[in-house]
């Protein structure tokens, strides 16, 4: 009975302690870190032995919020950032927002709390970051967005956005199809697995795409649905796809795990990936850079994780007072099956 | 008096789950095109069996649950993690395609789900912790738990005799199928035909009583919980190997929240007290042949939840007794009984 009475009120004060620390911990940007790992829980802090960049002695403190571990993309673009901050010394407070909106907004509410020098974050979705972002502004923390846009017409919410261009990278896909059945004189079915609905990505890639293929009227979507970037979700709704419609010539995917799912999907319906379907996808990680070195995925449109350093880079023009171009663009390519192949050993992430 | 079929539970779930496939026969019969290939039955029907099986596995541990008055949110984070737990082994191992290294995965991963439903199950019925917040602990952490078994990657295996799991055939229908019965028919004969089910029952509707009636309440509440996670975990073994690879982050992702609509809508009370099995089975298919329909008829995705809520709404409102009451009336809706019964508990 005893457990039963206490354990609610030790819990209670636990959740106290902890918010009073991230309150309270305001005075500590700077300060070596000391006593900045009491901030939120799902905050953790990774500092390097190396020495300051900055001008005054002073590490420049750089809070970040990243999407989530969503994908093999995702994972190293984390990794990049995290090195990049080390190899700059800069500490880095890293939250991770597991996908979802409201854990970005409370992490960059803390960051702003704790008085950090640099805010960036991945949005989860494109809309609705208005508010923090003003409190961020009214702070005097400069943000960056890293990777996805948002959508706001008040451009002086962030000092720069660093990331692809992800309506070109629809477009680039859209410009081999077109090429490929450039001589095609009958309508060719093409059926889309979108990202997470009203993401940046999911929003450029399919209109990227749409922009260049219209150019083909015998170039038709036939059906698009969301796979929700993942794997387990395109092989589910691709297999739905081969049941509606049987005559699909080609997939566009808007990432590689989707896309992967989708070929086990084909694979399952006694289709050839590759062949009997025509597959395109965006992002070139690693499992999607074998398939495609497998001849299963036609061609795949790189979307370089790897944007730590230029990311740390402008992080220390902005705390320096350096003007910063309001759009960094990653650099980035793309592979066809043979490309893909003599790439695979080169790879990095 | 005769048998009136209308008042079986199952009647509406039923009623709605065929509504939604005349929807499809009207619009889209090859919905209902089934083929033989490579020696396995291949279409829509199959599809929503297969990937409708992890949803109904864990439902029917839902199910077990609610009717002890609790509610499991961990599953979600459970099925990650056994999947998770499972990939990592297998991908550690020398031979991927080695049995007995699929085998101890397997059985690693149940006995991780296991312990961590024993967890659920202390912090319910040992230290008296209301159901939705002990298992809330573990839905939040376990994500973690699966992120930080798969470092933050995405593991992907080889392993064929792992591949069977979720995406292997028997008998021409997949092997998932069979695991969801099986799951389906051992808590049925546990519940049905051993005094199990009444104690469950007994302890949903009023835990004091059945206490001083002698009933181990305790024992009972732990062994719930430990089912609930084992289904979890056999549902994450299924996603997991479906698609050959582990993502702590989105396997099994709100399938607590599915699991237990399905629950709902199989006629089972969230006030604890009586439940149905079938029903819930029932409302596991009609959750997937919902989300299949969907993705047939080409819903554009803007609007797919939307879509999706009004189907529930609907099923909801068809099972309630005072709305069909109202509706059949015409007139004033009667003061609902439910709301009556919602105010003496309080009391």
């Amino acid at each position: 009975m005893n457990v039963r009475k206490i354990l609610p009120i030790v819990l209670l004060a636990a959740c106290l302690i902890v918010t009073a620390c991230g309150g309270g911990n305001q005075p500590s940007s700077g300060g070596g870190g000391g006593g900045s790992d009491s901030n939120g829980p799902s905050t953790q802090s990774t500092e390097s032995g190396g020495g300051s960049s900055s001008g005054a002695g002073k590490k420049i403190v750089l809070g970040f919020s990243q999407v989530g571990a969503e994908s093999g993309w995702r994972t190293a673009n984390t990794e990049s950032i995290k090195e990049a901050a080390a190899a700059a010394g800069i500490e880095l407070k890293f939250s991770d927002a597991q996908q979802k909106q409201e854990n970005q907004i409370k992490a960059i509410r803390s960051f702003i709390q704790q008085k950090v020098d640099v805010i960036a974050f991945s949005p989860v979705v494109e809309s609705g970051w208005e508010t923090v972002l003003r409190e961020a502004k009214e702070a005097g923390i400069p943000v960056i967005l890293t990777d996805r846009a948002i959508d706001s017409d008040d451009e002086s919410l962030y000092v720069t956005f660093i990331g692809s261009d992800f309506v070109e990278e629809g477009r680039r896909a859209g410009r081999w199809l077109l090429e490929q059945f450039k001589d095609a004189t009958e309508p060719v079915n093409i059926v889309e697995l979108q990202g997470t609905t009203g993401s940046a990505p999911a929003i450029d890639r399919k209109a990227g795409f749409e922009e260049v293929i219209r150019e083909n009227p015998n170039l038709r979507i036939i059906a698009s649905q969301t796979g929700d970037f993942t794997r387990a979700k395109g092989k589910e709704v691709m297999q739905s796809f081969l049941q509606a419609h049987k005559d699909i010539d080609v997939l566009y995917a808007h990432n590689d795990d989707m896309g992967l799912g989708a070929i086990q999907a084909i694979e399952a319906a006694g289709l050839v990936p590759g062949k009997d379907i025509i597959i395109i996808t965006v992002d070139a990680i690693r499992d999607g850079m074998q398939a495609a070195a497998e001849g299963k995925i036609n061609f795949i449109v790189e979307c370089n994780p790897l944007l730590g350093p230029q990311l740390m880079e402008a992080v220390i023009a902005v705390v320096e007072g350096r003007e910063v171009p309001k759009r960094i663009v990653t650099e980035e390519g793309a592979f066809t099956s043979e490309e893909a192949k003599a790439a695979l050993p080169y790879r990095k992430y | 008096m005769p048998f009136r079929w209308r008042n079986s539970h199952l009647f509406w779930p039923l009623a709605a789950l065929g509504g939604l496939l005349l929807i499809n026969l009207l619009l889209k019969p090859e919905f209902f095109a089934i083929r033989y290939q490579n020696g396995h039955l291949y279409g829509s029907l199959i599809d929503i069996l297969n990937f409708g099986s992890p949803l109904a596995i864990v439902a029917v541990g839902m199910t077990l649950v609610i009717a002890t008055r609790g509610i499991d949110l961990s599953v979600g984070s459970l099925v990650a993690i056994s999947g998770a737990m499972a990939c990592l082994t297998i991908s550690r191992g020398a031979d991927q395609q080695s049995l007995h290294l699929v085998l101890g995965a397997v059985l690693l991963a149940l006995a991780v789900s296991v312990a961590l439903g024993l967890w659920n199950g202390l912090l319910v019925a040992g230290a008296g912790i209301q159901p939705i917040i002990a298992t809330l602990i573990l839905m939040v952490a376990g994500r973690g738990i699966a992120q930080l078994i798969t470092s933050g990657q995405i593991i992907t295996v080889t392993s064929k005799p792992y591949h069977f799991i979720g995406a292997g055939w028997l008998f021409t229908l997949p092997f998932s199928v069979y695991l969801a019965a099986l799951v389906f028919l051992f808590a049925a004969w546990m519940t049905r035909r051993t005094s199990l089910g009444m104690f469950i029952e007994a302890i949903g509707c009023n835990p004091a009583a059945s206490r001083l009636a002698g009933i181990r309440s305790r024992s009972i509440l732990l062994a719930v919980y430990m089912f609930c996670a084992l289904c979890a975990g056999i549902a994450g073994l299924i996603t997991s190997s479906n698609v050959s690879s582990a993502d702590g982050n989105n396997a099994g992702l709100w399938i607590e929240l599915d699991a237990i609509l399905a629950v709902v809508i199989g006629g089972t009370s969230l006030a604890g007290g009586r439940f149905s099995l079938a029903g819930t089975l029932v409302g596991a298919l009609l959750i997937q042949t919902l989300t299949t329909t969907i993705y047939m008829l080409g819903v554009p995705p803007e609007i797919t939840l939307v879509v999706k809520a009004f189907v529930v709404l609907a099923v909801c409102l068809i099972q309630s007794p005072s709305f069909r009451r109202a509706i059949a009336a015409r007139g004033v809706p009667r003061k609902p009984v439910a709301s009556r019964q919602e105010v003496s508990r309080h009391g």
